[in-house]
């Protein structure tokens, strides 16, 4: 046929209508059909996988007024344990006077005894006299005083630092300093025995999180190795995810002190960043005072950072992050807690500078502390039924059951019958308050 | 266009006509403000409900004019492009390079901070850096005492030369009642009380930190707003960055605020809920994302939301616009959603006796949820509360962050409070308090009307003590700041990124404090 033999020879046009013509009937009937179908397939609707019924305002009425929202708050027991809080009368000082009864304070962070020091309450009356009471606005804005200057010198001085930045309370330190350097992305080794404002503050960063066995520098290192491995998988991310380790100098969940010598070693060798929340350890540990790199003969400059508050040994309220320059600079304009916020009222800053005054003076009180604090130590090994948690040159200690009963309540309730058996006789003790729900690893109750 | 919400058992609001709105109340104009005959005003929103305010309530924000919002484009591109320079610059070490750096042994770390991240910081911020973080060495009362500063290399680095610049008349401190004296009986008791407690607390709330002073306190806050409870914390910061969670977790939503402060973002941001955001103070698309929200439910599961907070505050700070709260809880009355207030600026500015904003628009403070403020501002002092129904605050004492980790206040602070508080309500048998909070409306409306005659583009609210002046372009930023403290005044300047990028603009706090005088010579 013309359409066979054409396949080599050009197509005229004529020779097309020739074999147009020619072709069987069958050929030429399949092939409308194709053609019809093609156009019916373009102009059909699309097809929808799921009838989405919009709703008619009548039913969107109704739906509203159906909806009805849990109470604002779950009501709380009336005996609740944490409902009723203890009522101290007076200066909370070494005797406490407690729901009326005087008794010898065990309960407070007051480690220097600076609380109740007539210097300090003198420096805060002449600071008082000098600038009021508040300081009425940001740091930014008018709220820098010449003693927030001064305060932050004496500290960068006192712990050997370059520079040192003031915060106007103590939670708000740690969780405004870790969001400002570690962002989506980044990645945090983090101790689990973490206090609650650095897991506040590690939530608010968004990074990622690995936490390590308490003081468990093998576990830590596993970890590093890890991430390592997946570093090597992907170079170009490996090279802009920052990493931290974050540890604190002494916990405050269990009372002993962080293996900082290793973790130095351990830095310099995956090259990741130490910050280190001084909390408990400052004005405690180390010859003078200056914490747990002092207690370990360690250069502080090997550490990023160093966040402390000045609540626990200088007996005032606010808090502190001190290092280099370079690293400190970045947080007067990121940190949320420094640049939103109103200054540390004056006085509270003067009478953190007296405190500093009285350390830097008599470094033999560190001695002394760390004397009564083997004392006790040892003395409450004896106590039979109950473990003594922490080193022993800790301040803060935590008394757990031996045998816990399984249930979270009842040994509450246990503990709770021993503070008041001690209050009975004279001791103050607290039951140490966490969220249950909120914290990241739940300690035992003690 | 949806037919908005009546108040219960007001009368119907008659046709309105370019947002004037005449009720049986007696002439209440609303939101339309005769501006300057040559200035374009243009209203944000418009109440449309006219029977819920008894009393005018004008806020406006003027459009930029469009030559102002060019040149403020081609003045920040002028300056990225010398930024670009600067660091080409610096990088073949052309320039000196002034900024602290990284230790030699751990250069091969990875770098802390992105290049870029710090690229307005190094170019923009450090031209002007002296219009911020001005130390001073007095009382920040209406006049203080300013430590000089100079910089010899462009602002990288500041020296003290001693001198003190006295008498610098300050517009910048949160100062509005003027408590922050150190004189008088604020300061008397204060001193007897640090004398008695010391300084520090050194425990947390739950565990031995909880004084008598403190229960003391409580009990006159909840009496001074009208509620039935009240809990004080260490830090206004804190207070809603740790109350938030404690309150809404995952399952529920949060209607935020387009301009809300960094600690109720912080805060939405810890408790896990669900975020969105409506424009500043629109009441339509506040009730638009309510009625969204009811009726779709949550995003993918479609499960009904757990509760739904609305987050607000009453003056926000850097536009000096006041929150509509009658509509907005004539809004949460509606669709059974909870109101958290942001008073921190508002208390003790607004209102007859200094109740704040919800006395500002006379209405029932149990109709908030969640009364939230600040003592830093109005009264001199450090510190947050929250005030609400007794559930709320015997919930808020067992479960809150801040009452089982995070100091209490300190004592001479709680003094502090409780003095100027007594006073502002009168009960120490003056009328101290309450002739402050008029002479503070006075020079609110005194200074907003000067600066209006003056032609400057004023934002916000005429009630607000906060008054923002817009500057636009960057350069005017560092010149006003600068050209102020020649004239002895402090001002606060604000930039980008705090505001919108076009919108630098300077900040003017009035206090009771200011006398007409200083009013006069500021302006």
């Amino acid at each position: 046929m013309a359409a066979a033999v054409g396949m080599g020879q050009q197509w005229v046009l004529v020779e097309m209508v020739q074999a147009f013509y020619e072709a069987p009937a069958y050929h030429l009937i399949l092939e409308g059909i194709l053609i019809l179908w093609i156009i019916r397939l373009l102009f059909s609707k699309t097809y929808k996988l799921q009838e989405r019924s919009d709703l008619t305002p009548k039913e969107k009425e109704e739906l509203i007024e159906e909806w009805q929202p849990e109470a604002l708050v779950p009501p709380v027991s009336k005996d609740h344990p944490a409902l009723n809080y203890s009522i101290v009368s007076g200066p909370p000082s070494h005797k406490i006077i407690v729901n009326g009864k005087e008794c010898i304070n065990f309960a407070s962070f007051n480690f220097l005894g600076l609380l109740d020091n007539e210097r300090v309450k003198n420096a805060a009356q002449a600071s008082l006299r000098k600038y009021g009471v508040g300081t009425c606005g940001p740091r930014g804005f008018y709220g820098t005083f010449d003693v927030h200057l001064e305060l932050e010198d004496r500290l960068a001085k006192f712990m050997r630092t370059e520079e040192s930045i003031i915060y106007s309370y103590g939670f708000a330190t740690i969780a405004s300093a870790i969001p400002a350097y570690s962002k989506r992305g980044d990645i945090v080794f983090v101790d689990e025995a973490a206090c609650f404002a650095i897991q506040k503050g590690l939530q608010a960063s968004r990074s990622n999180i690995k936490l390590f066995k308490h003081n468990d520098t093998a576990d830590l290192e596993q970890l590093l190795k890890e991430q390592e491995i997946e570093d090597q998988k992907n170079p170009r991310k490996a090279c802009v995810t920052r990493r931290f380790i974050l540890v604190e100098g002494l916990y405050m969940n269990t009372g002993d002190i962080c293996p900082l010598p290793e973790l130095i070693k351990l830095k310099y060798k995956y090259k990741v960043r130490i910050f280190l929340e001084e909390s408990l350890s400052f004005g405690v540990l180390g010859e003078h005072g200056r914490g747990v790199t002092e207690h370990f003969g360690i250069n502080v400059d090997d550490i990023d950072l160093i966040s402390a508050n000045m609540e626990n040994s200088l007996a005032s309220i606010g808090g502190f992050c001190c290092g280099r320059s370079f690293v400190i600079d970045h947080q007067r304009l990121s940190g949320q807690g420094y640049c939103f916020s109103a200054s540390l009222p004056p006085l509270l800053a003067a009478a953190a500078i007296e405190a500093l005054n009285i350390m830097e003076e008599n470094p033999d009180i560190f001695q002394i502390l760390r004397e009564k604090c083997k004392r006790i130590h040892k003395a409450l090994q004896r106590i039979p039924g109950l473990i003594v948690v922490g080193d022993l040159f800790s301040p803060a200690l935590h008394l757990q059951l031996e045998e816990p009963s399984g249930s979270r309540e009842n040994d509450m309730k246990l503990l709770k019958r021993i503070v008041d058996y001690c209050m009975n006789r004279s001791i103050a003790l607290t039951p140490a308050r966490y969220l249950e729900k909120e914290e990241k690893c739940l300690p035992p109750p003690r | 266009m949806e037919r908005p919400e009546q108040g219960p058992g007001e009368p119907d609001s008659h046709p309105r006509a370019n947002g004037c709105s005449l009720t049986g109340y007696g002439a209440l104009r609303n939101g339309y403000v005769r501006g300057l005959p040559e200035a374009e005003t243009q209203i944000h929103h418009i109440a449309h409900n006219g029977g819920l305010y008894r009393r005018p309530f004008n806020e406006d924000f003027e459009e930029t004019p469009m030559l102002v919002a060019v040149l403020t484009y081609v003045g920040y591109g002028v300056l990225t492009l010398f930024g670009y320079l600067r660091d080409f610059l610096r990088q073949w070490k052309i320039e000196k390079c002034h900024h602290a750096s990284e230790r030699e042994e751990q250069k091969d770390f990875v770098p802390l901070y992105q290049d870029f991240e710090n690229f307005y910081t190094r170019n923009l911020y450090m031209r002007i850096r002296d219009s911020w973080n001005r130390p001073i060495c007095s009382v920040p009362g209406a006049k203080m005492d300013m430590m000089e500063r100079l910089s010899h290399d462009y602002n990288w680095t500041f020296t003290y030369t001693g001198r003190v610049i006295k008498d610098v008349i300050n517009m910048g401190s949160y100062n509005y009642l003027g408590f922050a004296q150190n004189a008088g009986i604020c300061k008397e008791a204060a001193a007897k009380v640090l004398t008695q407690y010391g300084a520090g607390v050194c425990s947390t709330r739950q565990e031995m930190g909880n004084l008598d002073k403190h229960e003391e306190l409580e009990k006159l806050v909840a009496r001074f707003l009208g509620v039935e409870a009240a809990m004080t914390y260490g830090m206004g910061f804190s207070t809603n960055s740790m109350n938030i969670p404690a309150l809404v977790g995952k399952g529920c939503l949060i209607l935020s605020d387009e301009l809300n402060h960094a600690s109720l973002v912080l805060g939405a941001r810890l408790s896990g809920a669900t975020i969105r955001i409506f424009k500043h103070n629109n009441m339509q698309s506040l009730e638009k994302l309510l009625r969204d929200a009811i009726v779709h439910g949550q995003p993918r599961t479609r499960r009904p939301w757990k509760k739904i907070l609305i987050l607000v505050e009453g003056i926000y700070s850097m536009e000096g616009s006041i929150v509509r709260l009658p509509e907005v809880i004539a809004l949460k009355k509606k669709y059974k959603s909870y109101l958290y207030l942001d008073e921190a600026h508002s208390i003790g500015a607004l209102g007859l006796t200094g109740r704040g904003v919800v006395e500002y628009f006379g209405l029932n403070p149990e109709d908030v949820d969640v009364m939230m403020g600040t003592f830093t501002k109005s009264f001199g002092a450090a510190g947050g509360y929250i005030g609400g129904k007794k559930d709320l605050i015997d919930y808020l004492r067992t479960y809150s962050h801040s009452a089982v980790y995070a100091m209490s206040l300190s004592p001479p602070v709680v003094e502090q409070i409780l003095t100027s508080m007594k006073c502002i309500m009168g009960e120490d048998g003056t009328t101290f308090g309450k002739e402050c909070v008029q002479q503070l409306a006075e020079n609110t409306r005194y200074f907003r009307r000067q600066l209006k005659k003056m032609g400057f583009i004023i934002y916000g609210n005429e009630d607000s003590p906060v008054v923002p002046l817009l500057l636009y372009m960057p350069a005017k930023v560092g010149a006003f700041g600068r050209e102020m403290l020649k004239r002895n005044i402090g001002v606060v300047v604000v930039g980008f990124p705090a505001t919108p990028i076009i919108e630098s603009r300077a900040r003017f706090c009035v206090s009771a404090a200011h006398t007409k005088e200083i009013l006069d010579t500021v302006s």
